[in-house]
């Protein structure tokens, strides 16, 4: 679309980064890892599906140290897209707008994410997994 | 004389159009995917390193593959409806923009059937 002579609005560089920005970029991210989760979550339901041996496989692969750290990456940014996901959905009811509950907020969301992450691992490791 | 009421002639004229659906799409599919993201992660914790038997045990009961199941569905849902504003977004060459969109919107039903399917055939053992 051509811009034309119509004003435009200043670009995202003339503003100071603030960890609202942080945050809203993140939610976007980790959208996108978990649609790359979407794909392993596919292959490997696909796989159990095919027979035992396929199955296998892709449990190996789950379990090697690739396997492992993409599902540490995809269970950290499940734990993040969803609690800053319920962030959006209070917004959506006209809440949590003001500045200083937008910055205790962001703390929430970021430490209860962690949190859950956290948690899961260690009851991944505590099932002997891993 | 124009018959129509005010109402009728207001309708999909606002700024918003047929934006509502997709909005209203992405709300509810949210809401549901907080109880079915927990849902799967405690399945899936409990099936790390599992062995094939261990896999048609749990895919075998009616209750996690209908889990399962509307997991797939409201997770493609939602990833194609979010995929679809990044491209909105980003993609501003009107025909790559489109086909972008079809190429999405098609590979997240494709998906979403994959694992369907992959489910039904664990839990139905065909």
């Amino acid at each position: 679309m051509k811009a034309g002579n119509r004003p435009l609005s200043p670009h995202l560089e003339a503003y100071r980064m603030l960890p609202n920005m942080v945050l809203s970029i993140t939610h976007r991210f980790t959208g996108v890892g978990l649609g790359v989760g979407a794909l392993f979550l596919t292959y490997w339901l696909t796989a159990a599906a095919y027979g035992p041996e396929a199955f296998a496989r892709a449990q190996s692969l789950m379990g090697s140290w690739f396997g492992i750290l993409c599902l540490l990456g995809f269970s950290g940014c499940l734990f993040y897209h969803l609690c800053n996901g319920v962030r959006h959905l209070i917004w959506d009811t006209g809440r949590l707008l003001s500045k200083e509950e937008l910055k205790f907020s962001a703390f929430v969301t970021v430490g209860a994410a962690g949190a859950l992450t956290l948690i899961t691992w260690i009851a991944g490791f505590a099932m002997g997994g891993g | 004389m124009d018959m129509r009421s005010h109402l009728g002639r207001a309708r999909g004229l606002g700024s918003a159009k047929e934006g509502y659906d997709h909005w209203w799409g992405q709300r509810l599919t949210s809401i549901a995917m907080v109880p079915l993201s927990f849902w799967f992660v405690y399945s899936m914790v409990g099936l790390i390193g599992a062995d094939y038997e261990t896999l048609l045990a749990w895919a075998g009961t009616h209750g996690n593959a209908l889990m399962m199941v509307l997991f797939v569905m409201t997770l493609f849902h939602h990833l194609n409806a979010g995929v679809q504003v990044i491209i909105e977004d980003y993609v501003h060459t009107e025909w790559l923009k489109i086909a972008s969109l079809i190429v999405v919107k098609y590979g997240c039903i494709a998906l979403a059937l994959s694992c369907i399917i992959a489910v039904l055939r664990l839990a139905f053992g065909g």
